[in-house]
């Protein structure tokens, strides 16, 4: 394997302008690959402050259907405070609303706000950085304090660089004081994203409190993620027993408590199970990453079989002295598979400036996209993966030449 | 050492059938130095190639060494070729991406050795060839008598009991084609290598131990 990776290096290193060829292709096709790989990572990765996340779970769908058709929705406050928060055996649980649309006033002139309401334990599950101040507590949220937390963002909006704990906002008729300041959250974290947190409890009517559907999303975090597969478990037994809101309309109940991107996949593979359903869409994904790698890796086979004829006597020499078939295909494709991880490394590093670039061009606001050693290992297994789907059967081919006519200078 | 009874060749196409050797029966002793003449596409190459376990025979027996090598299959005739054979030729074959000794060291990669140990004994078949001081050459930085000696470092390498060698001098000069000779000479004589050599030239044929002629597929001397 040394020897062989050695004289790949040798034979690279000697043929410049194939090399050169081949890695401008391996390399533009790692780029695409590595940055597709750096958003998706950014969306569904656990991240600050979703870094618990690996342990988490939520409820945030309820599918009721009957004869006359399916309803969807988020659940409602009494929905989860019913089934989910008398989970057993969980660190915590919290609830926040799906961000709402509002807006308040600096000055006359209008500033947008996407606001939330969550319970305390919203901010045990959810680790935001606190640039300034303190979440609320349980006890705030259940005496309805006007109290907020808002993004640095929003801040700088409302108070011009102004020191803003203790600054009121006034927001859908309520005023409310700010005790907290986090950094502004990408608007691709489901649950995150927000420019500001109030207690549920200030919510103006207490009619939401017995809701069985409306806009809230329920999250579990368990002690560790071992305990994941009972926490369903448990929850499943849960919803085996929960009657349909409206038995009139509907005669079945559907709810899952998923992770975030099996929540994502969800409206793509309704009919799956939640473990199939993920596996079906992580294979969607990795067709497509297989077939944008194939036109290139056909492109890199015909070059590999063009060069056939060019080194059909160093093949015929190689089988002269004793080279077996397999030794020969090893030999090749792991010239291949060396070609590609030279590509993979050449495509990370232009993959961190078209990052920068992206993360320049703020199309979407906060969102930060980085390259970690996460990314570094996909993109290095894509880039084995290429070497080998574009390495094999030229390889194959060499190590099949008769070797008469390989020495001979044909390749029949 | 090297026995072929009733050896056959026939190459066939779809609408040809090229009877390329007939009826060949020869046998060569051990440390024999026998050259193969005849006139251009009289089965010289073909015959070599089958010594050489290049190619099979269509019909007929060949054993080498008493063991009989029909029917064997890839492995088995890679692993044959690589302990007991050595190749020079015409063209010299040497790979041109790698440097002289890498070109040297080919026979050893495929035997269980540790690189050291290959590098040592390239080293000195390069010695041996009078081409120590080209190591680390590559092959178009060489004179074509010195592409043909790091050939014949390569080809002995392995320390083979039987060298072939199709047309060693063909491409080169009368001078260069000594030297070639000599060091082949000294190999048959010192060594006790077995040489099965193809030649065109009928000087270099009578200071051998034995001439086979070729004519149109058949032996005819």
């Amino acid at each position: 394997m040394r020897t062989n990776l050695k004289l790949a290096l040798k034979i690279l290193g000697r043929r410049k302008f194939f090399t050169f060829i081949s890695l401008f292709g391996i390399s533009l096709t790692l780029i695409v690959l590595m940055v597709a790989t750096a958003v998706l990572d950014n969306v569904f990765a656990p991240r600050e402050p979703e870094q618990n996340f690996d342990r988490v779970l939520g409820v945030y769908n309820v599918t009721q259907t009957g004869k006359n058709g399916t309803m969807s929705m988020n659940p409602g406050f009494g929905f989860l405070d019913k089934y989910v928060r008398p989970l057993r055996g969980i660190e915590a649980f919290g609830m926040t609303t799906e961000p709402i649309s509002t807006a308040t006033y600096v000055g006359g002139a209008r500033v947008d706000v996407a606001l939330r309401r969550t319970d305390g334990g919203f901010w045990q599950i959810l680790r935001f950085r606190f640039l300034q101040g303190r979440p609320f507590t349980k006890a705030e949220d259940d005496s309805g304090a006007r109290v907020a937390v808002i993004t640095d963002e929003l801040a700088q909006k409302l108070f011009a660089g102004a020191p803003a704990l203790g600054k009121t906002i006034a927001i859908q008729g309520d005023t409310f004081r700010v005790i907290g300041v986090v950094p502004a959250v990408a608007i691709t974290r489901e649950v995150a994203w927000g420019e500001m947190w109030v207690p549920i409890g200030t919510t103006p009517s207490s009619e939401y409190r017995h809701q069985f559907t409306g806009n809230f999303i329920g999250l579990v975090m368990a002690r560790d993620r071992a305990d994941l597969p009972r926490i369903r478990r448990d929850f499943d037994a849960v919803m085996a027993r929960v009657p349909v809101e409206d038995p009139k309309a509907f005669d079945t109940l559907h709810c899952h408590l998923e992770t975030t991107f099996e929540s994502f996949v969800r409206p793509f593979v309704r009919n799956a199970s939640q473990q199939n359903g993920t596996l079906i869409v992580r294979g969607v994904i990795g067709v497509l990453a297989l077939l944008f790698m194939a036109l290139p890796a056909l492109n890199l086979v015909t070059i590999n079989l063009s060069r056939i004829l060019e080194r059909s006597s160093e093949i015929g020499v190689r089988k002269a002295f004793g080279a077996p078939r397999r030794a020969l295909v090893w030999q090749f494709v792991t010239e291949n598979v060396v070609l590609t991880l030279i590509g993979g490394i050449i495509a990370f590093a232009l993959s961190a400036a078209a990052i920068a670039a992206l993360n320049q061009a703020t199309i979407f606001p906060n969102l930060r996209f980085d390259l970690n050693l996460r990314i570094f290992g996909y993109g290095m297994l894509l880039a084995i993966v290429f070497g080998f789907l574009s390495g094999v059967y030229p390889a194959w081919r060499m190590s099949t030449l008769h070797p008469v006519n390989a020495l001979r200078g044909g390749a029949q | 050492m090297i026995k072929l009874e009733n050896v056959n060749k026939v190459y066939r196409t779809e609408r040809v059938e090229t009877l390329a050797l007939e009826n060949i029966n020869l046998d060569v002793a051990p440390g024999e130095f026998v050259s193969v003449m005849g006139p251009s596409g009289c089965g010289k190459s073909t015959l070599l190639n089958l010594i050489g376990l290049l190619d099979a025979p269509t019909k007929g027996k060949l054993s080498i060494e008493n063991t009989a090598i029909n029917g064997a299959g890839d492995g088995k005739l890679a692993r044959f070729r690589n302990e007991k054979l050595g190749f020079v030729f015409q063209s010299f074959h040497l790979v041109p991406d790698l440097r002289v000794v890498d070109n040297v060291e080919i026979p050893l990669l495929y035997r269980r050795m540790s690189g050291g140990e290959r590098r040592k004994l390239a080293t000195k078949a390069l010695e041996r060839v009078g081409l120590s001081s080209r190591v680390h050459h590559f092959p178009t930085q060489l004179s074509g008598g010195q592409q043909q000696r790091a050939a014949i470092a390569r080809a002995i390498v392995g320390r083979p009991r039987i060298l072939l060698a199709d047309e060693p001098t063909g491409n080169l000069d009368s001078a260069m084609g000594e030297e070639i000779m000599s060091i082949l000479h000294d190999l048959n004589q010192n060594d006790g290598t077995t040489i099965v050599m193809v030649t065109h030239d009928e000087r270099f044929a009578r200071r051998t131990d034995r001439i086979v002629r070729l004519f149109d597929g058949r032996q005819v001397a």
